[in-house]
């Protein structure tokens, strides 16, 4: 617990024009470590995401990097920091192929993935590089859509619901790719509802309701804390 | 065979150079109009207003600072594309989360103001400016006489409009281009100046505009009834092409050229209004125009 973290976010609160959505989100991250945001539909998980990225409109608040604060960072030049953002929606372009779509966000850092080791981490996309990107299937859209931060040399992949709509099959593939990105020292922070998912990568867990994060839980006091969690979620 | 239908082949041949000659200024300016709705979702109704702009600078910088044509052909889209940016900084930028139809009313309102302002500070009358020395004169072909110039006014147009074809279909910065119309905040979140590129694609493409300008200005007179003229057209032809595609805007601008320098040889009467029938027929047929690309 001593290992400072890497990544600070602190107060943070965004508006969507005239409606406030984000109050107050406290959460940090260790270099290497898997942690996610978890919470109903609208508590304000994707919007943090948003929010360090800079695609809100008004942002208030700290995501203090080193002594880079993510806040004050203007949006494009967020990625230079190793960021790497992984949307809900995926992104990919449809007027891309998947090579060109791997291809597409500049390499900010160095330490970045080969189009080898991309292939490597989801076979699924080997071969199919001359495909229109939106052609592949969910779940392949969003292998690339994670393969495609891993070139820029990312080391913070922000990574927003990647189970969401995809098959059983496909999402014990990318939690295996996921577990090897962790051995490789990547951060990851994950929006994610699939919580048997959440819970076989991450270390810790921040839970969101109404804007705000109100509790964090260790993966490894997850079990004890199930009823807890569960009044959260309102399962 | 002197004639085709009736119509002696020199005056055909005539016509469709003509034709050619203003297909080459429709495709210079529809090309413009086409990557700046595909790009920055704008109906830029101030295109041809930077077009007449770009004959009043080819104009005064050779009849005021005695600037030749080769100078003025560079230095007048570098003018006209600053006041691009001017135009898209302080006014348009602030309208691109908003409804179409709020920057068709600000370009539009912008075209009115530059035409009113020339048209007060140098009247209505045209202004002469002569061809340059090195094109004057032409070729005899034998069948047809070629004026130098007219023939430099295609070549220019086309290798121009060529290469904007070729820079955003296939390069990285085009490749940038063509993906922030598709999701631009992504393209932003990976790293990519898009507020700065939207900028300088609104300066290049009105840019383009001014050169067509100072291009048309020794073969037209300089008049700041020049721009609203053609403009129409010129939306005739991107919406015939298909909005925001570019490859089909260049050729749909050439065609529609020679189309309208056809009606005029064989039916004189119906030339001013060929372009807009085809539109008519092209709208009936394939809404989304000619060339767009299936969603």
């Amino acid at each position: 617990m001593s290992e400072p973290a890497l990544l600070d976010v602190k107060d943070l609160e965004a508006w969507y024009g005239e409606s406030h959505v984000l109050h107050g989100v406290n959460f940090n991250v260790r270099r290497g470590e898997v942690v996610t945001l978890i919470g109903r539909n609208g508590a304000g998980k994707t919007t943090t995401l948003r929010t360090l990225i800079g695609i809100v409109g008004k942002r208030s608040g700290s995501g203090l990097l080193g002594n880079v604060d993510l806040l004050k960072v203007p949006p494009h030049k967020v990625a230079r920091h190793g960021i790497g953002y992984v949307p809900e929606e995926r992104g990919i372009f449809s007027k891309l192929n998947v090579l060109e779509n791997l291809l597409f966000p500049p390499a900010w850092k160095t330490g970045g993935m080969s189009i080898d080791e991309i292939y490597e981490l989801f076979p699924n996309l080997r071969e199919r590089g001359a495909t229109p990107g939106t052609r592949l299937s969910g779940g392949e859209q969003q292998m690339l859509a994670i393969g495609r931060v891993l070139r820029t040399g990312a080391d913070i992949i922000l990574l927003d619901e990647p189970t969401e709509g995809i098959a059983p099959v496909i999402i014990e593939e990318i939690g295996a790719a996921l577990r090897i990105l962790k051995e490789r020292g990547i951060t990851i922070i994950l929006v994610e509802q699939n919580l048997r998912f959440a819970a076989s990568i991450a270390d810790r867990h921040f839970v969101l309701d109404q804007g705000k994060v109100v509790d964090e839980i260790p993966n490894s006091e997850l079990d004890a804390n199930m009823d807890r969690l569960n009044r959260y979620l309102g399962v | 065979m002197t004639d085709f239908l009736g119509v002696p082949i020199p005056v055909l041949l005539g016509q469709l150079l003509l034709g050619l000659i203003n297909g080459s200024f429709y495709a210079l300016l529809s090309l413009g109009l086409a990557i700046i709705f595909g790009m920055l979702n704008v109906i830029n109704f101030a295109h041809g207003a930077f077009y007449m702009l770009g004959g009043f600078v080819a104009w005064y910088l050779l009849s005021r600072l005695g600037l030749g044509y080769w100078w003025t052909l560079i230095a007048t889209p570098l003018v006209v594309g600053l006041a691009g940016i001017g135009v898209e900084r302080l006014l348009l930028k602030r309208l691109y989360r908003m409804d179409h139809l709020y920057s068709l009313l600000l370009t539009f309102g912008v075209a009115l103001m530059l035409e009113g302002l020339f048209r007060h500070v140098f009247g209505s009358a045209g202004k002469p400016y002569p061809v340059p020395t090195l094109l004057s004169g032409g070729l005899n072909l034998g069948f047809m006489f070629l004026p130098m110039y007219r023939a430099w006014v295609i070549v220019v147009s086309l290798a121009i409009c060529l290469i904007t074809w070729l820079v955003i279909e296939r390069t990285k910065l085009g490749g940038y281009l063509r993906a922030a119309t598709e999701n631009p905040s992504l393209v932003q979140a990976f790293g990519i100046n898009v507020p700065l590129m939207l900028t300088l694609t609104y300066a290049f493409c009105v840019g383009l505009a001014g050169f067509a300008g100072a291009l048309a200005a020794p073969l037209y007179q300089v008049s700041p009834g020049m721009g609203s003229s053609i403009i129409i057209v010129v939306f005739a032809v991107v919406v015939i092409g298909g909005m925001g595609s570019i490859g089909g805007a260049i050729v749909t601008a050439l065609a529609l050229g020679v189309i309208e320098g056809l009606t005029k040889t064989f039916y004189p009467a119906a030339s001013s209004i060929a372009v807009f029938v085809v539109m008519v027929l092209v709208i009936l047929i394939r809404p989304a125009g000619l060339f767009a690309r299936e969603a």
